[in-house]
């Protein structure tokens, strides 16, 4: 995954528009606009969130204007317009998960990466956050971590932590 | 011969009305006119595909059609609703309409900000005019209202996002006046915002649209900011040779000067025909245009409250030179606008 | 054990591939439908079914499928709702990891019943592992003949295309689905029209639930007499449940309609009663937005009739006493739990998830979660409970999508069956912040009524 900073502009790579062709190819002539969605999705799974620039350049792909790309990106709750930790958990916070104790787990998550929800690790590795039911209500708690949205069910205490050390070493041997 | 029209016939609050196939309740109910026709806060009739979103005009339909004359289940959004034959409507005569209509005002009133004191909108807005009518006295509201960060569109717009009700109208102008959209509705849910998103000026030639569609303070004329109260200003239909629009306008006066130029609103405050930036914000002296006649304002409105249209002065006046020094201002215009 | 049509094969290994899906008797519906039977013959069959709409709100399929319109030279659509998101549902999401090609072998059958040469599958973005294995599912049966250009040479082309959602509870709302799929914000249409005359794209479309067409396969294959002979009444076929909360043996299962839930809870064979032995206290049957029931009306309804798990039983008695079959999300509460505290969860959901077009649902949810956490933290007033119930009645069927509704129905059956727990809250602040209000009476046999 590439990082980019604050509106430094970015180039798609050769592999990702052609990744962009095969989607806008699913829809009617001059229907392109469907691609946008997946489209966002496979920026976000890029770059880790949604610069403006990037967006605009979305834009400028698909032919729409730039503010119907800023619009459907702040409307769903999976983009990110601002940089996360490499490793986003999402903890689902809905009545189903809480009856069996996801507020627990994600008071568990906070102590132990140390920062509140929506906020960064310093090493720049986690993030974590509540999200709206994920529909695995006999499954919970549970969380996921994008881009490919891997699915971790019925945690722990013990279970999230085996998580966070296996994704840190994970992030270590990449470094 | 003239082809027989087909025309549906149908009943607002027992009142009959004889309308076209595709005419919506709504616009029915205009074409009778008076306390019946419901209110509306996002539908505007000059734009396509506004209304539905705001449920201030809801009714209740007791009677579908003729042919098939079960009522419908809920109330029913009248802006967006078309008419059927024999189809018998209750607003204003429905309790649940006017409880349903209660409602949905003070949901609007919740989170905006009530500050009429300082806002340009006051005297003309829909949502002053809307929680005088049909809303209660009082909110049982207890919570911090909903503010949003400032964001500033250009020298000529002024938009206050906290007085917003999302009615969606000025993304409608434009989309439709304009063949670039740079403001749109971000964010969702009570959340939602009009916004650039990145720091951008909107001043295509028709954006200033959005300023007369606005039902709220949300968009006002920055050039007239805070210049006056509209309650204070005369307003005098003119209009100017415009290479760019009809150039159809209202001037509203201060004195000799111009204060501000908008559209010409119809009863339902919506503008006959849109203008351009520049007859809106560039010609601002009377010598730009040719001035037609003082603006017919309701009686009852906060403008025709202040004597504009004839200035009555009490007959205690007539009697009292030392009364008449002092309004000689008000009398001389009463003269020359007679 | 019950009759299953949906998950019959779902221990095999390997079903998920479309070789062994094939090898247990998978795309006979294909075969026999495009082969053998007219598009109107398949409708026929869906209609003689019974089978309704198993996304919520029960809607018969067939029906929903004749009012499509047929203009000259206008595509029409298939799109499937996959953006299973309703607190408690979980099981499209099963049925897609599992058994992928159920889904895709009623898809083909569907979309040829309709008319449809594209057909998209829209899955809610979170499920991307799920989006993948239907892309392969696609590409595996394309590769065998089934799905492209002239399938199994009788001159119908359909191509199917999975499109990932953004993370929007609001999309599962067929017109806000079709307003995302076209790449804009998920919100609801104002209907009319609706989407059967102009959907998609402007174009007749017909929008169903996952679990609704795979459905269609059984029904090809037996029959849809021989499928509506499972069940009772107007609830004919098999249902997925999903199973949660406070439940020893949570996950999907594939019951008989008509299936009493006492049996449900309690049987081994589905949920295995309460959890760690504890007792029942409350149950919402059909996804966070039907109205919560209090243990004493889940296993009998107001008249002493045993409940069942069926459209009709579910619903007795009204909103009164009765409750919805809704998606089938199944949320068993212990006497440990706090039903001011799930309200207040649930509204925050709902809030949350309000697209914010329609002014009643988008400031009146975000003002009932601030008067729940009021309550629930101890600074709530009796006050507060009217003014929540006055709320919720007036954002109830005045909005332009359900999720109005939705929203106001989950706070309106709290308050009516657990009001004392309510009050409790107000008159004991601080008590009510160290210890739960328990059972209480909840579970008492109910008092007859004198007429």
């Amino acid at each position: 995954m590439l990082s980019i900073q604050e509106n430094q502009p970015v180039e798609f790579s050769a592999a990702l528009l052609e990744q962009f062709g095969e989607i806008v190819a699913r829809y009617p002539e001059n229907q392109q606009k469907s691609a946008l969605l997946p489209i966002l999705h496979l920026v976000q799974a890029e770059y880790g969130w949604l610069s403006t620039d990037s967006m605009d350049k979305v834009a400028a792909y698909l032919h729409i204007q730039a503010i119907e790309v800023y619009e459907v990106a702040t409307f769903y709750t999976m983009y990110f317009l601002k940089p996360q930790g490499k490793y986003m958990l999402e903890v689902c916070r809905t009545g189903p998960c809480c009856l069996v104790g996801a507020e627990k787990i994600m008071q568990h998550i906070e102590n132990r990466l140390g920062v509140k929800e929506g906020e960064i690790t310093a090493d720049g590795l986690f993030s974590w956050r509540g999200v709206e039911c994920m529909a695995a209500c006999g499954y919970g708690p549970v969380l996921q971590i994008g881009p490919e949205y891997t699915f971790y069910e019925n945690l722990t205490e013990k279970s999230v932590d085996e998580l966070i050390d296996t994704l840190r070493d994970k992030a270590k041997q990449q470094a | 011969m003239a082809e027989e029209v087909v025309k549906f016939k149908v009943t607002i609050d027992g009142i009959p009305v004889e309308v076209e196939p595709g005419t919506t309740i709504l616009n029915a109910a205009r074409q009778i006119g008076g306390d019946i026709v419901p209110p509306a806060m996002c539908y505007y009739s000059k734009l396509e595909g506004t209304g539905g979103k705001c449920r201030t005009c809801l009714v209740k339909v007791s009677k579908g059609s003729e042919k098939d004359p079960r009522p419908m289940p809920k109330l029913v959004a009248s802006c967006r609703t078309t008419v059927m034959d024999g189809m018998e409507v209750q607003n204003i005569t429905s309790p649940d309409v006017v409880e349903a209509r209660k409602g949905v005002v003070e949901m609007l009133l919740i989170n905006h900000p009530l500050d009429c004191p300082v806002c340009d909108q006051a005297g003309e807005c829909k949502l002053q005019d809307l929680g005088y009518e049909h809303g209660d006295e009082g909110t049982r509201y207890e919570f911090e209202r909903r503010t949003f960060e400032r964001i500033d569109i250009g020298d000529k717009i002024q938009l206050h996002m906290n007085r917003c009700i999302l009615c969606y109208r000025c993304v409608f102008v434009a989309n439709q006046l304009t063949d670039e959209r740079e403001h749109g509705v971000l964010n969702r849910g009570d959340h939602s915002e009009i916004s650039t998103f990145i720091h951008k000026a909107l001043n295509h030639d028709f954006v200033g649209n959005v300023i007369d569609v606005c039902p709220v303070g949300a968009l006002t004329d920055k050039t007239f900011r805070f210049k006056n109260r509209v309650w204070f200003t005369k307003p005098v239909d003119a209009h100017r040779d415009c290479p760019t629009c009809a150039g159809k306008v209202t001037l509203w006066y201060k004195g000799d000067e111009v204060l501000r130029v908008t559209g010409r609103k119809d009863e339902y405050g919506e503008v006959e025909e849109f203008i351009c930036n520049t007859c809106r914000f560039e010609t601002k002296h009377t010598s730009d245009w040719t001035l037609e006649e003082p603006t017919p304002v309701d009686h009852e409105s906060v403008i025709g409250a202040n004597h504009y249209l004839n200035f009555n002065p009490p007959s205690v006046i007539h009697e009292d030179k030392k009364l008449q020094l002092a309004n000689e201002e008000q009398l001389a215009r009463t003269e020359r606008l007679k | 054990m019950g009759r299953k049509l949906l998950l019959e094969h779902i221990n095999e290994p390997g079903i998920q591939t479309f070789d062994v899906y094939r090898q247990k008797g998978g795309y006979r519906a294909v075969e026999k439908a495009l082969k053998s039977m007219s598009p109107d013959d398949v409708v026929e069959e869906v209609k003689k079914s019974g089978l309704r709409g198993r996304g919520g709100a029960g809607f018969p399929t067939g029906m929903k499928w004749s009012f499509l319109a047929k203009p000259e030279g206008v595509p029409r659509y298939l799109v499937c709702n996959g953006d299973e998101s309703e607190p408690g549902t979980f099981k499209d999401r099963y049925l897609m990891t599992h058994i992928p090609h159920a889904l895709i072998e009623g898809m083909i059958v569907s979309s040829y019943a309709l008319g449809a040469n594209t057909s998209y599958i829209y899955v809610r973005g979170e499920m991307m592992p799920q989006i993948r294995i239907l892309e392969r599912a696609i590409a595996e049966t394309k590769a065998a003949g089934l799905l492209g250009k002239n399938i199994l040479g009788t001159g119908y082309d359909l191509e199917i295309y999975v499109q990932p959602g953004g993370g929007a509870y609001i999309c599962g709302e067929e017109t806000a689905l079709l307003e995302s799929l076209e790449g804009k914000r998920g919100n609801p249409r104002i209907k009319p029209p609706f989407p059967a005359v102009a959907g998609l794209y402007g174009c007749p479309t017909v929008v169903n639930n996952v679990e609704s067409i795979a459905s269609v396969v059984p029904i090809i294959n037996d029959g849809g007499e021989e499928y509506a002979k499972i069940g009772i009444e107007r609830s004919t076929g098999t249902k997925l449940i999903s199973a949660g909360g406070n439940v020893k043996n949570p996950g999907v299962y594939e019951i008989e309609l008509g299936v009493p839930v006492e049996e449900f809870i309690y049987s081994d064979e589905y949920c295995g009663g309460i959890a760690n032995g504890k007792r029942l206290k409350a149950l919402v049957a059909g996804g966070s937005s039907v109205p919560i029931l209090p243990a004493n009306l889940i296993s009998k309804t107001i008249n002493g009739d045993a409940r069942l798990m069926t459209y009709e039983s579910l619903a007795d008695g009204g909103f009164q006493t009765g409750t919805m079959m809704g998606s089938g999300g199944f949320i068993v509460f212990d006497e440990d739990q706090c039903i001011v505290r799930n309200t207040w969860n649930f509204t925050r959901f709902y809030h949350h998830e309000s697209c914010g077009q329609c002014s009643p649902c988008r400031e009146g949810t975000g003002w009932m979660e601030k008067v729940l956490y009021k309550i629930e933290h101890g600074q709530g007033s009796i006050a507060d409970i009217d003014l929540l119930w006055d709320i919720q009645r007036k954002i109830e069927g005045n909005t332009i999508c359900p999720l109005g509704d939705a929203a106001a129905w989950p706070v309106a059956a709290a308050i009516r069956h657990f009001r004392d727990e309510f009050e409790w809250h107000v008159l004991h602040p601080e008590e009510s912040q160290s210890r739960n209000y328990g059972l209480a009476h909840y579970a008492d046999p109910i008092k007859p009524v004198a007429q």
